[in-house]
Protein backbone atom coordinates (compact mmCIF):
# COMPACT_ATOMS: atom_id res chain seq x y z
CA UNK A 1 0.00 0.00 0.00
CA UNK A 2 2.99 2.25 1.17
CA UNK A 3 4.50 1.52 -2.32
CA UNK A 4 1.38 1.94 -4.51
CA UNK A 5 0.68 5.65 -2.27
CA UNK A 6 4.68 6.71 -3.35
CA UNK A 7 3.45 5.76 -7.15
CA UNK A 8 0.57 7.63 -6.91
CA UNK A 9 2.25 10.64 -5.06
CA UNK A 10 5.03 10.66 -7.67
CA UNK A 11 3.11 10.65 -10.35
CA UNK A 12 0.47 13.42 -8.57
CA UNK A 13 0.76 15.93 -11.56
CA UNK A 14 0.23 13.31 -14.88
CA UNK A 15 -2.80 11.89 -12.85
CA UNK A 16 -4.39 14.71 -11.73
CA UNK A 17 -4.46 16.12 -15.02
CA UNK A 18 -5.96 12.75 -16.57
CA UNK A 19 -8.64 12.75 -13.98
CA UNK A 20 -9.20 16.35 -15.47
CA UNK A 21 -9.20 15.31 -19.04
CA UNK A 22 -11.63 12.08 -18.20
CA UNK A 23 -14.05 14.68 -16.33
CA UNK A 24 -14.44 17.10 -18.94
CA UNK A 25 -14.31 14.36 -21.92
CA UNK A 26 -16.91 12.08 -19.93
CA UNK A 27 -20.52 13.56 -21.51
CA UNK A 28 -18.90 13.53 -25.25
CA UNK A 29 -17.47 9.94 -24.89
CA UNK A 30 -20.69 8.54 -23.57
CA UNK A 31 -23.30 11.50 -24.63
CA UNK A 32 -26.07 9.61 -23.82
CA UNK A 33 -28.44 10.99 -21.40
CA UNK A 34 -28.49 8.14 -19.14
CA UNK A 35 -25.06 7.95 -18.35
CA UNK A 36 -24.62 12.18 -18.17
CA UNK A 37 -26.66 11.54 -15.55
CA UNK A 38 -24.77 8.97 -13.68
CA UNK A 39 -21.78 11.34 -14.08
CA UNK A 40 -23.68 14.64 -12.84
CA UNK A 41 -25.62 11.84 -9.35
CA UNK A 42 -21.52 11.19 -9.22
CA UNK A 43 -20.20 14.35 -8.99
CA UNK A 44 -23.18 16.10 -6.54
CA UNK A 45 -22.03 13.65 -4.27
CA UNK A 46 -18.44 14.06 -4.39
CA UNK A 47 -19.73 17.95 -3.62
CA UNK A 48 -21.42 16.18 -0.68
CA UNK A 49 -19.04 14.13 0.27
CA UNK A 50 -16.35 16.52 0.41
CA UNK A 51 -18.29 18.95 2.56
CA UNK A 52 -18.89 16.10 4.83
CA UNK A 53 -15.66 14.73 5.68
CA UNK A 54 -14.66 18.14 6.16
CA UNK A 55 -16.83 17.77 9.41
CA UNK A 56 -17.04 13.78 10.02
CA UNK A 57 -13.23 13.09 8.78
CA UNK A 58 -10.78 16.18 9.38
CA UNK A 59 -12.25 17.83 12.38
CA UNK A 60 -13.71 14.31 13.74
CA UNK A 61 -17.41 15.69 14.42
CA UNK A 62 -19.71 12.83 13.83
CA UNK A 63 -22.50 14.11 12.25
CA UNK A 64 -25.43 12.25 11.20
CA UNK A 65 -27.42 15.06 9.98
CA UNK A 66 -25.77 16.47 6.73
CA UNK A 67 -28.99 16.09 4.70
CA UNK A 68 -31.00 18.22 6.79
CA UNK A 69 -28.77 21.05 5.41
CA UNK A 70 -28.81 19.84 1.82
CA UNK A 71 -32.72 19.63 2.25
CA UNK A 72 -32.47 23.43 3.79
CA UNK A 73 -30.65 24.84 0.64
CA UNK A 74 -32.44 22.83 -1.76
CA UNK A 75 -35.60 24.04 -0.22
CA UNK A 76 -34.37 27.38 0.17
CA UNK A 77 -33.65 27.58 -3.51
CA UNK A 78 -37.06 25.88 -4.69
CA UNK A 79 -39.20 28.20 -3.06
CA UNK A 80 -36.92 31.69 -4.39
CA UNK A 81 -37.17 30.91 -7.12
CA UNK A 82 -40.81 29.54 -7.37
CA UNK A 83 -42.92 31.73 -5.48
CA UNK A 84 -40.56 34.43 -5.43
CA UNK A 85 -39.21 34.50 -8.48
CA UNK A 86 -35.79 35.03 -7.52
CA UNK A 87 -33.04 35.17 -10.04
CA UNK A 88 -31.46 31.43 -9.79
CA UNK A 89 -27.63 32.74 -9.26
CA UNK A 90 -29.02 34.89 -6.42
CA UNK A 91 -31.06 31.88 -5.04
CA UNK A 92 -28.45 29.60 -5.50
CA UNK A 93 -26.23 32.01 -3.19
CA UNK A 94 -28.65 32.24 -0.96
CA UNK A 95 -29.26 28.43 -0.19
CA UNK A 96 -25.66 28.54 0.68
CA UNK A 97 -26.11 31.63 2.83
CA UNK A 98 -29.38 29.84 4.65
CA UNK A 99 -28.23 26.28 5.25
CA UNK A 100 -25.07 28.14 6.67
CA UNK A 101 -27.13 30.06 8.90
CA UNK A 102 -28.83 27.12 9.91
CA UNK A 103 -25.27 25.44 10.64
CA UNK A 104 -24.81 28.40 13.06
CA UNK A 105 -27.83 28.47 14.62
CA UNK A 106 -27.55 24.69 15.08
CA UNK A 107 -23.79 24.93 16.14
CA UNK A 108 -24.01 27.46 18.89
CA UNK A 109 -25.77 25.63 21.26
CA UNK A 110 -24.49 22.27 20.65
CA UNK A 111 -21.04 22.26 19.34
CA UNK A 112 -20.37 22.26 22.89
CA UNK A 113 -21.24 19.04 23.53
CA UNK A 114 -18.99 15.96 23.12
CA UNK A 115 -19.04 12.88 20.73
CA UNK A 116 -22.07 10.83 21.25
CA UNK A 117 -24.24 13.58 22.17
CA UNK A 118 -23.39 15.96 19.38
CA UNK A 119 -23.83 12.89 16.99
CA UNK A 120 -27.62 12.26 18.40
CA UNK A 121 -28.38 16.29 18.28
CA UNK A 122 -27.63 16.34 14.56
CA UNK A 123 -29.59 13.06 14.38
CA UNK A 124 -32.52 14.85 15.76
CA UNK A 125 -31.82 18.15 13.82
CA UNK A 126 -32.49 15.85 10.35
CA UNK A 127 -35.64 14.56 11.54
CA UNK A 128 -36.56 17.92 12.93
CA UNK A 129 -36.07 19.67 9.47
CA UNK A 130 -37.71 16.89 7.20
CA UNK A 131 -41.21 17.33 9.77
CA UNK A 132 -41.05 20.64 9.32
CA UNK A 133 -40.74 20.26 5.36
CA UNK A 134 -43.54 17.95 5.43
CA UNK A 135 -45.91 20.02 7.54
CA UNK A 136 -45.18 23.43 6.81
CA UNK A 137 -47.73 23.02 3.56
CA UNK A 138 -47.71 27.15 3.14
CA UNK A 139 -44.22 27.43 2.38
CA UNK A 140 -43.40 23.89 1.36
CA UNK A 141 -46.15 22.36 0.01
CA UNK A 142 -45.43 19.52 1.98
CA UNK A 143 -45.51 15.68 0.78
CA UNK A 144 -46.79 17.24 -2.52
CA UNK A 145 -43.41 18.92 -3.07
CA UNK A 146 -42.30 21.51 -5.20
CA UNK A 147 -42.35 21.13 -8.78
CA UNK A 148 -41.39 23.44 -11.89
CA UNK A 149 -38.27 24.70 -10.54
CA UNK A 150 -37.02 26.68 -13.19
CA UNK A 151 -33.51 26.00 -14.39
CA UNK A 152 -30.49 27.71 -13.74
CA UNK A 153 -29.32 31.10 -15.72
CA UNK A 154 -25.89 32.72 -15.25
CA UNK A 155 -26.06 36.24 -16.58
CA UNK A 156 -28.10 35.24 -19.91
CA UNK A 157 -26.33 32.09 -20.31
CA UNK A 158 -28.97 29.64 -19.54
CA UNK A 159 -28.25 26.09 -18.66
CA UNK A 160 -31.00 23.28 -20.22
CA UNK A 161 -29.17 20.55 -21.50
CA UNK A 162 -27.95 17.25 -18.89
CA UNK A 163 -24.62 18.14 -20.64
CA UNK A 164 -24.57 22.11 -19.35
CA UNK A 165 -26.01 20.41 -15.74
CA UNK A 166 -22.94 18.16 -15.95
CA UNK A 167 -20.21 21.06 -16.60
CA UNK A 168 -22.09 23.34 -13.93
CA UNK A 169 -21.52 20.41 -11.30
CA UNK A 170 -18.10 19.47 -12.43
CA UNK A 171 -17.33 23.49 -11.66
CA UNK A 172 -19.24 23.28 -8.27
CA UNK A 173 -16.82 20.12 -7.69
CA UNK A 174 -13.72 21.96 -8.58
CA UNK A 175 -14.17 24.99 -6.38
CA UNK A 176 -15.28 23.09 -3.05
CA UNK A 177 -12.22 21.12 -4.05
CA UNK A 178 -10.28 23.77 -4.08
CA UNK A 179 -11.66 25.33 -0.92
CA UNK A 180 -11.57 22.35 1.19
CA UNK A 181 -7.83 21.55 0.16
CA UNK A 182 -7.05 25.14 0.20
CA UNK A 183 -7.84 24.98 3.81
CA UNK A 184 -6.33 22.45 4.91
CA UNK A 185 -3.11 23.79 4.00
CA UNK A 186 -3.54 26.97 6.24
CA UNK A 187 -3.20 27.67 9.71
CA UNK A 188 -7.17 27.48 10.28
CA UNK A 189 -6.84 24.26 8.64
CA UNK A 190 -3.86 23.17 11.53
CA UNK A 191 -6.20 24.13 14.13
CA UNK A 192 -8.53 21.84 12.84
CA UNK A 193 -6.80 18.73 12.96
CA UNK A 194 -5.27 19.73 16.09
CA UNK A 195 -8.81 19.78 17.74
CA UNK A 196 -9.46 16.30 15.62
CA UNK A 197 -6.26 14.64 17.28
CA UNK A 198 -6.55 16.03 20.78
CA UNK A 199 -9.23 18.76 22.39
CA UNK A 200 -7.21 19.32 25.19
CA UNK A 201 -3.97 19.82 23.29
CA UNK A 202 -5.00 22.09 20.88
CA UNK A 203 -6.34 24.46 23.78
CA UNK A 204 -3.07 24.32 25.43
CA UNK A 205 -1.79 25.83 21.95
CA UNK A 206 -3.99 28.57 21.82
CA UNK A 207 -6.73 27.53 19.48
CA UNK A 208 -10.09 28.59 20.59
CA UNK A 209 -12.21 24.91 19.87
CA UNK A 210 -15.20 26.06 19.93
CA UNK A 211 -14.83 29.12 17.45
CA UNK A 212 -12.93 26.36 14.69
CA UNK A 213 -15.63 24.16 15.05
CA UNK A 214 -18.32 26.78 14.23
CA UNK A 215 -16.34 27.63 11.73
CA UNK A 216 -16.08 24.03 10.03
CA UNK A 217 -19.66 23.46 10.94
CA UNK A 218 -20.80 26.37 9.24
CA UNK A 219 -18.41 26.26 6.22
CA UNK A 220 -19.70 22.43 5.65
CA UNK A 221 -23.52 23.31 5.65
CA UNK A 222 -22.70 26.08 3.38
CA UNK A 223 -21.36 23.46 0.96
CA UNK A 224 -24.55 21.52 1.30
CA UNK A 225 -26.45 23.99 0.68
CA UNK A 226 -25.04 24.96 -2.54
CA UNK A 227 -25.18 21.32 -3.71
CA UNK A 228 -29.24 20.99 -2.26
CA UNK A 229 -30.13 24.05 -4.57
CA UNK A 230 -28.26 22.34 -7.40
CA UNK A 231 -29.74 18.86 -7.09
CA UNK A 232 -33.23 21.25 -6.88
CA UNK A 233 -32.79 22.73 -9.69
CA UNK A 234 -31.11 20.09 -11.33
CA UNK A 235 -34.38 17.59 -10.88
CA UNK A 236 -36.57 20.22 -10.77
CA UNK A 237 -39.00 18.50 -8.26
CA UNK A 238 -38.11 18.07 -4.64
CA UNK A 239 -39.80 16.96 -1.78
CA UNK A 240 -38.68 16.08 1.54
CA UNK A 241 -38.56 12.81 1.27
CA UNK A 242 -35.12 13.71 -0.51
CA UNK A 243 -33.47 14.61 2.92
CA UNK A 244 -34.50 11.95 5.68
CA UNK A 245 -32.15 10.48 7.49
CA UNK A 246 -31.57 7.61 5.07
CA UNK A 247 -29.69 10.25 3.12
CA UNK A 248 -27.40 11.29 5.24
CA UNK A 249 -26.24 7.96 6.49
CA UNK A 250 -25.74 7.17 2.73
CA UNK A 251 -23.51 9.93 2.98
CA UNK A 252 -21.86 9.20 5.85
CA UNK A 253 -21.15 5.78 4.14
CA UNK A 254 -19.53 7.46 1.20
CA UNK A 255 -17.27 9.61 3.72
CA UNK A 256 -15.86 6.77 5.83
CA UNK A 257 -15.39 4.09 2.72
CA UNK A 258 -13.60 6.76 1.19
CA UNK A 259 -11.73 7.70 4.28
CA UNK A 260 -11.65 9.89 6.70
CA UNK A 261 -9.92 13.52 6.46
CA UNK A 262 -8.35 12.03 2.85
CA UNK A 263 -9.66 14.54 0.00
CA UNK A 264 -9.46 11.91 -3.14
CA UNK A 265 -10.93 9.40 -0.80
CA UNK A 266 -14.09 11.36 -0.79
CA UNK A 267 -14.24 11.60 -4.74
CA UNK A 268 -13.42 7.40 -4.27
CA UNK A 269 -16.21 6.82 -1.92
CA UNK A 270 -18.64 9.25 -3.22
CA UNK A 271 -17.96 8.33 -7.09
CA UNK A 272 -18.09 4.18 -6.39
CA UNK A 273 -20.95 3.76 -3.80
CA UNK A 274 -22.68 6.32 -6.33
CA UNK A 275 -21.81 4.08 -9.74
CA UNK A 276 -22.06 0.38 -7.70
CA UNK A 277 -26.13 0.64 -7.56
CA UNK A 278 -25.89 1.54 -11.23
CA UNK A 279 -23.56 -1.89 -11.80
CA UNK A 280 -25.92 -3.82 -10.18
CA UNK A 281 -28.88 -2.80 -11.33
CA UNK A 282 -29.17 -6.46 -13.36
CA UNK A 283 -29.35 -7.69 -9.82
CA UNK A 284 -32.40 -6.22 -9.59
CA UNK A 285 -33.78 -7.36 -6.00
CA UNK A 286 -30.19 -8.64 -4.68
CA UNK A 287 -28.87 -4.90 -5.55
CA UNK A 288 -29.27 -3.56 -2.19
CA UNK A 289 -28.27 -6.98 -0.30
CA UNK A 290 -25.05 -6.79 -2.47
CA UNK A 291 -24.30 -3.32 -1.68
CA UNK A 292 -24.74 -4.37 2.44
CA UNK A 293 -22.63 -7.21 1.87
CA UNK A 294 -19.57 -4.95 0.26
CA UNK A 295 -19.83 -2.52 3.11
CA UNK A 296 -19.86 -4.94 5.73
CA UNK A 297 -16.77 -6.73 4.20
CA UNK A 298 -14.84 -2.83 3.64
CA UNK A 299 -15.68 -2.73 7.18
CA UNK A 300 -14.25 -5.75 8.34
CA UNK A 301 -11.07 -5.67 6.19
CA UNK A 302 -10.27 -1.65 6.27
CA UNK A 303 -12.83 -0.02 8.96
CA UNK A 304 -10.53 3.67 8.39
CA UNK A 305 -11.84 3.31 4.83
CA UNK A 306 -9.75 3.01 1.62
CA UNK A 307 -7.41 6.00 2.11
CA UNK A 308 -8.39 6.36 5.87
CA UNK A 309 -4.91 6.53 7.20
CA UNK A 310 -3.08 7.68 4.53
CA UNK A 311 -1.48 11.50 4.34
CA UNK A 312 -0.42 12.13 0.61
CA UNK A 313 1.78 15.15 1.61
CA UNK A 314 3.51 13.15 4.28
CA UNK A 315 4.15 10.15 1.93
CA UNK A 316 5.78 13.03 -0.35
CA UNK A 317 7.98 14.52 2.44
CA UNK A 318 9.07 11.63 3.38
CA UNK A 319 10.12 10.51 -0.56
CA UNK A 320 11.49 13.47 -1.08
CA UNK A 321 13.61 13.56 2.58
CA UNK A 322 14.81 10.17 1.37
CA UNK A 323 15.69 11.02 -1.80
CA UNK A 324 17.35 14.37 -0.91
CA UNK A 325 19.55 12.48 1.35
CA UNK A 326 20.37 9.62 -0.85
CA UNK A 327 21.63 12.12 -3.04
CA UNK A 328 23.36 13.90 0.19
CA UNK A 329 25.41 10.31 0.87
CA UNK A 330 26.31 9.75 -2.90
CA UNK A 331 28.14 13.04 -3.52
CA UNK B 1 14.34 43.47 41.01
CA UNK B 2 13.07 41.96 37.48
CA UNK B 3 9.73 41.64 36.39
CA UNK B 4 6.96 39.04 37.89
CA UNK B 5 5.75 37.02 35.34
CA UNK B 6 3.59 34.50 37.28
CA UNK B 7 2.09 35.24 41.15
CA UNK B 8 -0.24 33.37 42.55
CA UNK B 9 -2.20 34.40 45.89
CA UNK B 10 -3.98 31.82 48.59
CA UNK B 11 -5.19 29.22 45.53
CA UNK B 12 -7.37 26.47 46.86
CA UNK B 13 -8.94 23.94 44.89
CA UNK B 14 -11.42 21.79 45.64
CA UNK B 15 -13.15 18.62 43.83
CA UNK B 16 -16.16 18.16 45.80
CA UNK B 17 -14.96 17.39 49.67
CA UNK B 18 -11.50 17.26 47.96
CA UNK B 19 -9.05 19.64 48.72
CA UNK B 20 -6.48 19.03 46.17
CA UNK B 21 -4.66 22.36 46.99
CA UNK B 22 -4.82 24.68 49.68
CA UNK B 23 -3.59 28.33 50.27
CA UNK B 24 -0.75 28.01 47.69
CA UNK B 25 0.36 31.44 47.05
CA UNK B 26 3.98 31.41 44.37
CA UNK B 27 5.60 33.97 42.26
CA UNK B 28 7.84 33.32 39.21
CA UNK B 29 10.52 35.92 38.28
CA UNK B 30 11.32 36.84 34.32
CA UNK B 31 14.57 34.69 33.96
CA UNK B 32 14.36 32.12 36.49
CA UNK B 33 13.87 28.56 36.73
CA UNK B 34 11.66 27.43 39.36
CA UNK B 35 10.64 24.07 40.42
CA UNK B 36 7.97 22.55 42.09
CA UNK B 37 8.54 18.89 43.95
CA UNK B 38 6.44 17.04 46.32
CA UNK B 39 5.14 13.13 46.47
CA UNK B 40 3.00 11.20 44.72
CA UNK B 41 -0.74 13.21 44.85
CA UNK B 42 0.67 16.22 46.54
CA UNK B 43 -0.97 18.54 43.90
CA UNK B 44 1.50 19.69 41.79
CA UNK B 45 -0.30 18.98 38.53
CA UNK B 46 -3.71 20.35 39.92
CA UNK B 47 -1.42 23.31 40.11
CA UNK B 48 0.00 23.35 36.69
CA UNK B 49 -4.01 22.87 35.61
CA UNK B 50 -5.28 25.82 37.69
CA UNK B 51 -2.33 28.31 36.42
CA UNK B 52 -3.00 27.03 32.62
CA UNK B 53 -6.53 27.54 33.32
CA UNK B 54 -7.67 23.98 32.78
CA UNK B 55 -9.10 23.97 36.39
CA UNK B 56 -11.07 27.24 37.62
CA UNK B 57 -9.99 27.66 41.50
CA UNK B 58 -12.48 27.45 43.88
CA UNK B 59 -10.76 30.26 45.73
CA UNK B 60 -7.67 32.44 45.27
CA UNK B 61 -6.04 34.58 42.19
CA UNK B 62 -3.50 34.23 39.14
CA UNK B 63 -1.89 36.78 37.86
CA UNK B 64 -0.20 36.71 34.84
CA UNK B 65 2.03 39.94 34.17
CA UNK B 66 0.20 41.88 36.23
CA UNK B 67 -2.88 40.73 34.64
CA UNK B 68 -5.45 38.72 36.88
CA UNK B 69 -6.42 36.03 34.58
CA UNK B 70 -8.09 33.83 37.27
CA UNK B 71 -11.12 31.65 35.45
CA UNK B 72 -10.04 32.41 31.73
CA UNK B 73 -9.72 29.67 28.75
CA UNK B 74 -6.66 28.08 28.57
CA UNK B 75 -6.34 29.08 25.32
CA UNK B 76 -6.32 32.76 26.20
CA UNK B 77 -4.26 32.11 28.71
CA UNK B 78 -1.64 30.39 26.14
CA UNK B 79 -2.06 33.46 24.01
CA UNK B 80 -1.06 35.52 27.05
CA UNK B 81 1.85 33.51 27.17
CA UNK B 82 2.08 30.36 28.85
CA UNK B 83 2.42 27.18 27.00
CA UNK B 84 3.35 23.80 28.93
CA UNK B 85 4.00 20.34 28.50
CA UNK B 86 1.58 17.17 29.59
CA UNK B 87 2.67 14.72 32.00
CA UNK B 88 0.97 11.90 30.20
CA UNK B 89 2.38 12.52 26.46
CA UNK B 90 -0.68 14.65 24.34
CA UNK B 91 0.99 15.47 21.19
CA UNK B 92 -1.10 15.31 17.94
CA UNK B 93 -0.85 11.44 16.89
CA UNK B 94 -1.68 11.95 12.97
CA UNK B 95 0.82 14.80 12.72
CA UNK B 96 3.99 14.43 11.76
CA UNK B 97 6.87 16.20 14.01
CA UNK B 98 7.48 19.51 12.35
CA UNK B 99 3.34 19.72 11.70
CA UNK B 100 3.32 19.22 16.01
CA UNK B 101 5.32 22.42 15.97
CA UNK B 102 3.77 24.44 13.39
CA UNK B 103 0.39 23.94 15.71
CA UNK B 104 2.53 26.07 18.07
CA UNK B 105 3.04 28.75 16.52
CA UNK B 106 -1.32 29.36 16.03
CA UNK B 107 -1.35 31.83 18.60
CA UNK B 108 1.19 34.33 16.56
CA UNK B 109 -0.01 33.56 13.19
CA UNK B 110 -2.57 35.36 11.71
CA UNK B 111 -4.12 33.28 9.13
CA UNK B 112 -8.12 33.49 8.46
CA UNK B 113 -10.58 31.53 7.06
CA UNK B 114 -10.77 33.52 3.98
CA UNK B 115 -7.21 33.90 3.68
CA UNK B 116 -7.00 29.90 4.00
CA UNK B 117 -9.94 29.65 1.55
CA UNK B 118 -8.22 31.25 -1.08
CA UNK B 119 -4.52 30.06 0.07
CA UNK B 120 -3.27 33.97 -0.33
CA UNK B 121 0.27 35.07 -1.24
CA UNK B 122 0.25 36.25 2.45
CA UNK B 123 -1.07 33.06 4.07
CA UNK B 124 2.10 31.08 1.78
CA UNK B 125 4.45 33.07 2.87
CA UNK B 126 3.18 32.75 6.69
CA UNK B 127 3.30 28.74 6.31
CA UNK B 128 6.78 28.58 4.49
CA UNK B 129 7.99 30.79 7.69
CA UNK B 130 6.44 28.46 9.89
CA UNK B 131 8.57 25.59 8.72
CA UNK B 132 11.11 27.26 8.83
CA UNK B 133 10.78 28.19 12.21
CA UNK B 134 9.75 24.79 13.17
CA UNK B 135 12.96 23.60 11.76
CA UNK B 136 15.18 25.91 13.83
CA UNK B 137 13.42 24.91 16.80
CA UNK B 138 13.54 21.53 16.05
CA UNK B 139 17.50 21.49 15.63
CA UNK B 140 17.54 22.92 19.27
CA UNK B 141 16.16 20.06 20.65
CA UNK B 142 17.63 17.44 18.68
CA UNK B 143 14.79 16.84 16.35
CA UNK B 144 15.37 17.69 13.19
CA UNK B 145 16.13 14.76 11.33
CA UNK B 146 13.23 13.27 12.72
CA UNK B 147 10.91 16.11 11.12
CA UNK B 148 8.92 14.31 8.97
CA UNK B 149 7.86 11.44 11.22
CA UNK B 150 4.86 10.90 13.19
CA UNK B 151 5.19 12.39 16.38
CA UNK B 152 4.06 9.81 18.31
CA UNK B 153 6.36 6.92 16.52
CA UNK B 154 9.69 8.46 18.56
CA UNK B 155 10.85 6.80 21.46
CA UNK B 156 9.26 8.03 24.49
CA UNK B 157 12.01 11.00 25.61
CA UNK B 158 12.25 12.61 22.25
CA UNK B 159 8.41 12.61 22.30
CA UNK B 160 8.83 14.76 25.60
CA UNK B 161 11.59 16.69 23.81
CA UNK B 162 8.78 17.24 20.90
CA UNK B 163 6.40 18.43 23.48
CA UNK B 164 8.75 21.01 24.35
CA UNK B 165 9.36 21.77 21.35
CA UNK B 166 5.84 22.58 20.51
CA UNK B 167 5.13 24.61 23.77
CA UNK B 168 8.57 26.59 22.82
CA UNK B 169 6.79 27.05 19.67
CA UNK B 170 4.48 29.39 21.15
CA UNK B 171 7.51 31.78 22.09
CA UNK B 172 6.43 31.66 25.56
CA UNK B 173 6.75 34.24 28.60
CA UNK B 174 6.76 31.25 31.09
CA UNK B 175 7.30 27.55 29.72
CA UNK B 176 5.64 25.35 32.37
CA UNK B 177 7.14 21.72 32.39
CA UNK B 178 5.47 18.98 33.82
CA UNK B 179 7.76 16.04 34.59
CA UNK B 180 9.92 16.74 31.21
CA UNK B 181 12.38 13.76 32.85
CA UNK B 182 9.45 11.58 33.58
CA UNK B 183 10.70 7.62 32.23
CA UNK B 184 13.85 9.37 30.60
CA UNK B 185 17.11 6.75 31.04
CA UNK B 186 20.03 8.56 32.42
CA UNK B 187 21.58 10.03 29.32
CA UNK B 188 17.97 11.47 27.76
CA UNK B 189 17.96 13.31 31.51
CA UNK B 190 21.53 14.94 30.80
CA UNK B 191 20.84 15.93 27.26
CA UNK B 192 17.05 17.34 28.69
CA UNK B 193 19.28 19.46 31.10
CA UNK B 194 21.85 20.86 28.48
CA UNK B 195 18.69 21.92 26.65
CA UNK B 196 17.30 23.37 29.88
CA UNK B 197 20.33 25.60 30.40
CA UNK B 198 20.36 26.48 26.52
CA UNK B 199 16.80 27.30 27.07
CA UNK B 200 17.75 29.71 30.43
CA UNK B 201 20.49 30.95 28.41
CA UNK B 202 18.21 32.32 25.93
CA UNK B 203 16.09 34.05 28.52
CA UNK B 204 13.18 32.18 28.79
CA UNK B 205 11.25 31.87 32.12
CA UNK B 206 10.83 27.85 33.29
CA UNK B 207 8.67 26.23 35.59
CA UNK B 208 8.94 23.03 36.13
CA UNK B 209 7.20 19.60 38.36
CA UNK B 210 9.66 17.25 38.57
CA UNK B 211 10.19 13.94 40.64
CA UNK B 212 13.94 13.39 39.52
CA UNK B 213 15.47 15.46 42.89
CA UNK B 214 18.84 15.28 41.37
CA UNK B 215 17.95 17.04 38.10
CA UNK B 216 15.63 19.82 40.58
CA UNK B 217 18.38 20.35 42.69
CA UNK B 218 20.89 21.11 39.90
CA UNK B 219 18.99 23.30 37.74
CA UNK B 220 16.34 25.28 39.97
CA UNK B 221 17.00 28.58 41.31
CA UNK B 222 14.45 28.13 43.31
CA UNK B 223 12.31 25.40 44.74
CA UNK B 224 8.66 25.42 46.32
CA UNK B 225 7.58 21.83 48.16
CA UNK B 226 4.22 20.72 48.39
CA UNK B 227 2.46 18.06 50.25
CA UNK B 228 -1.21 17.03 50.54
CA UNK B 229 -2.15 20.02 48.79
CA UNK B 230 -0.03 22.61 51.10
CA UNK B 231 2.96 24.51 50.39
CA UNK B 232 5.42 22.45 52.85
CA UNK B 233 8.33 24.74 52.62
CA UNK B 234 10.29 27.18 49.64
CA UNK B 235 13.55 28.53 49.17
CA UNK B 236 16.81 27.48 47.16
CA UNK B 237 17.76 23.86 46.48
CA UNK B 238 20.06 24.06 49.98
CA UNK B 239 17.60 25.31 51.66
CA UNK B 240 14.29 23.12 50.83
CA UNK B 241 17.17 20.00 50.99
CA UNK B 242 18.14 20.21 54.62
CA UNK B 243 14.48 21.35 55.54
CA UNK B 244 13.26 18.84 58.22
CA UNK B 245 9.72 18.93 57.02
CA UNK B 246 10.87 18.46 53.54
CA UNK B 247 13.06 15.54 55.41
CA UNK B 248 9.73 14.03 56.92
CA UNK B 249 7.60 14.31 53.99
CA UNK B 250 9.71 12.46 51.42
CA UNK B 251 11.41 10.05 53.70
CA UNK B 252 8.43 10.02 56.85
CA UNK B 253 9.28 10.66 59.95
CA UNK B 254 12.50 9.42 62.78
CA UNK B 255 11.10 7.18 64.88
Amino acid sequence: MEKFCEKLVRYRVPLLILACVVAVAFPFVFPSKYFIRIGTVCLMYVMITLSLNLMVGYMGQMSFGHAAFMGIGAYTAAILTTTYDVPFFVAFILAGVVAGLFGLLLGLPVLKLKGYYFTIITMVFCEIVRVVELNWMSLTRGPLGIMAIPKPSFLGFEITTPRQFYFMILVLVALSTLVVSNLMKSRVGYAILAIRDDELAAEAMGIHVFRYKMIVFILSSLLVGLAGAFYATYTSYIDPSSFAAAQSNDMLVMVIFGGLGNTVGSFIGAISLSILPEALRDLAQYRQLIYGVLLVLLMMVKPQGLLGDINFKYIRQRMEHREKSKEAANE
Amino acid sequence: MSERILKTEHITQRFGGLVALSDISMEVNSGEIVGIIGPNGAGKSTLFNVITGMYNPTEGKVEMLGQDVTGWKPYRITELGFSRTFQNIRLFPRMTVQDNVIVGMHTRTKGNIFSGVFFTKKEKEERASCVREADTILRLLGLYEDRFEMGTSLPYGSQRKLEIARALATRPKLLLLDEPAAGMNEQETEELRQIVYRLKEMGYTILLIEHDMKFVMNICERIYVLNNGCMISSGTPDEVRTDPVVIEAYLGKEE
